[in-house]
């Protein structure tokens, strides 16, 4: 039972959103599923948060390696839930002069808005900032001359890398209308519009067959593994 | 004597003063007879332009109105010619706005129902019920009024259909593929050996296990940033059955930090169920999979820093990931772990195959689940995609043979063909829907 009813749940639901897509009558059906899922997310956040708290205070509770970082976490959490929903540092507006309590929560100059503007964005930013030297410190493990397969990867890499910077304009100048071909960006243009995009898009058709084959399993039950355990 | 003649001098020349202010008051007046005659013809004048341009505008020509193809019988399409009126030369503008008027099989009067901008031509009616017959009208409006209504020559009714025919093609290649998937599905329940490929990355699972498990390190595995709903997450929630089979099986630990609080739930029952199968449900730890945030960066740097600290031997990254697939598989690098991965992002896939020992491309990923349980019934749906991929590879072939043949002979048919062919069964209506 505990397996078999969300499985009927899962194939009811996947059929009827291949259905509406193509029954003009059902299209409305499709979209109430979809409600319903995004109201089923909305009260699991509740679990994830509750878990989020349990877990941090454990870790906490019992001095863990690390319990500081856990306890940055917990203040960080109930600070950011309550000056959300007790809106502090909101201003009333002109819509609702004498309640402050009508206007938005992420009101400018409000406390939230101070948080997600001075505190979150720049460590978002930060993190996101990272990457740059993530790539760089790939592409030199990737990039190495072995064998003549990387080889010829590198001399792609290198030529599209050009081609995307100034520098591949400038040849352009350089050569003769005949060997224009040869500059970095034509170079480039080619290599992204023919060999990229067709290892891309046959990347992509193969996405699109694995996509149908593995939704099918789903809806057909074959695939239960995503259920866990219980009887049948 | 002297002073009398000087005082009559004064005399004179005072009224002859007087008299040249008479004369020029006289002038003034005139010459403000005249601008004032001047001004009021310019008025005139000027009001005489106005009146022309305060003139209403030329109705639109044409007005049709058709049944919206491909609905619910709610939805009716009106489209008229512009009013000659409506032209952007024209420095001060004649035509604001149109009218949109509607009348119900039944009822007296149009009602107003809509407006759109000048330089539009079609307005889309929506609120309409089926098999109810209506009338449309269209008004032109300006700075001078509102111009003679135009009026549909025919009533329309709004029908619904029952097939979305604008998806048929589409309809028929779902069909063909699932038909496919389905009938190697069957086969395979008969008994029938199917011969499937070795996969580097899948067979290497096994490997990476047994790694964590000789150095008394944990798996981490991330199920990927989107939520259950997502085709991909699903797909890596049954590769973690598999892997947390063996983490069982090898009694090594298994962590699992989720970013979505549904994938943390399904990825518990799929686990437990796993280590149930094994006859190790005593090493099953809830703890271990846990939800940390819906944020991107802030569930990146969660699981940084759990790599960076705790030091996992194994790393799985199956599923949905964005920008962080670099930095998750970077980390995992500097740390030492073997590390495996697979979306059908197409756009991260050359970041985990930089920064990854394996990594599982597009198809590959999906055929994890039916790969590593090696049940039949699975493995048949593989044959299945094999189907399509034939289908595709078909259908590419006769692309670029209409292609050619539109090249070589430019003849309508030609072109007809090679029309179709791309607005329906390759495109939109078709195999890019």
């Amino acid at each position: 039972m505990k397996r078999t009813v969300p499985m009927v749940i899962a194939a009811v639901t996947g059929f009827v959103l291949i259905v509406s897509y193509f029954i003009p009558l059902t299209e409305e059906w499709g979209s109430i599923a979809m409600q319903w899922f995004n109201v089923l997310a909305a009260i699991a956040f509740v679990l994830g948060g509750s878990n989020l708290m349990r877990m941090n205070l454990q870790k906490i509770s019992d001095r863990r390696p690390g319990w500081g970082y856990a306890a940055v976490t917990l203040i960080a959490f109930l600070v950011t839930l309550c000056v959300g929903l007790l809106k502090v540092g909101v201003q009333p507006t002109e819509s609702f002069p004498t309640n402050a309590w009508a206007a938005p929560y992420n009101q400018e100059g409000s406390f939230l808005w101070w948080l997600y503007e001075y505190m979150y964005k720049p460590l978002q930013a930060t993190m996101f900032a990272l990457l740059a030297f993530f790539i760089a410190s790939a592409a030199f493990r990737a990039f190495r001359a072995k064998n003549p397969e990387s080889i010829a990867l590198l001399a792609t890499a290198f030529i599209v890398l050009m081609g995307r910077t100034y520098v591949g304009g400038l040849m352009r100048d350089v050569l003769p209308a005949s060997l224009e071909w040869l500059s970095f960006d034509s170079m480039t243009n080619y290599i992204m519009s023919v060999f990229n995009l067709a290892g891309m898009r046959a990347i992509t058709i193969g996405i699109a067959l694995g996509v149908a084959s593995t939704s099918l399993k789903v809806l057909l039950g074959v695939d239960r593994s995503y259920l866990g355990a219980g009887d049948e | 004597m002297q002073s009398l003649i000087v005082a009559h001098g004064v005399a004179d020349f005072r009224s002859e003063i007087s008299d040249l202010r008479l004369l020029i008051s006289d002038l003034r007046s005139q010459i403000s007879a005249l601008w004032l005659g001047l001004v009021v013809g310019l008025v005139l004048c000027g009001s005489d332009h106005l009146a022309v341009a305060q003139e209403p505008p030329r109705s639109v020509v044409d007005v049709t109105a058709t049944d919206h193809p491909n609905d619910v019988g709610t939805t009716i399409d009106v489209s008229w010619t512009l009013s000659p009126d409506d032209d952007l030369n024209i420095e001060s503008p004649v035509v604001s706005a149109y009218h949109v008027l509607r009348k119900q099989d039944g009822d007296v009067d149009f009602v107003k129902i809509g407006e759109v901008p000048s330089q539009t031509e079609t307005f889309t009616d929506q609120g309409v019920q089926r098999k109810r017959a209506y009338r449309y009208q269209v008004v032109t409006v300006g700075p001078g009024g509102e111009s003679t209504p135009v009026e549909t020559n025919e009533t329309v009714t709004p029908i619904m259909e029952w097939f979305r025919t604008d998806r048929g093609w589409l309809a028929v290649i779902v069909l063909v593929i699932c038909g496919a998937v389905v009938a190697f599905i069957a086969i395979a329940k008969s008994g029938r050996e199917l011969y499937i490929r070795k996969i580097p990355g899948l067979e290497a699972v096994d490997e990476a296990v047994g790694r964590a498990t000789e150095m008394g390190r944990a798996c981490l595995f991330v199920p990927g940033i989107q939520d259950i709903n997502d085709i991909q997450t699903v797909a890596g929630i049954t590769v973690l059955s598999r892997v947390a089979s063996l983490t069982a099986e090898y009694g090594a630990r298994l962590e699992v930090p989720t970013a979505r609080s549904l994938v943390m739930t399904t990825a518990r029952e799929t686990v437990e169920a796993s280590y149930l199968a094994e006859g190790r449900p005593d090493a099953y730890r809830e703890d271990d999979i846990y939800y940390l945030t819906d944020e991107q960066f802030g569930y990146v740097a969660a699981v940084t820093g759990t790599m960076t600290r705790e030091k996992p031997a194994a790393c799985f990254y199956m599923g949905a990931f964005f920008a962080e697939s670099l930095i998750l598989a970077e980390t995992g690098n500097a740390v030492g772990a073997i590390q495996v991965a697979g979306t059908a992002q197409p756009s991260q896939l050359p970041f985990f195959v930089a920064a990854c020992d394996y990594t599982l491309i597009g198809e590959e990923f999906f055929a994890a689940s039916a790969y590593l349980s090696g049940e039949p019934v699975q493995l048949g749906s593989l044959r299945g995609q094999d189907v399509g991929k034939l289908l595709v590879a078909a259908l590419l072939l006769i692309g670029c043979g209409a292609a050619t043949w539109v090249e070589v002979n430019s003849s309508p048919t030609a072109v007809s063909v090679m029309t179709y062919l791309q607005n329906n069964v390759l495109g939109s209506g078709g195999f890019l829907p």
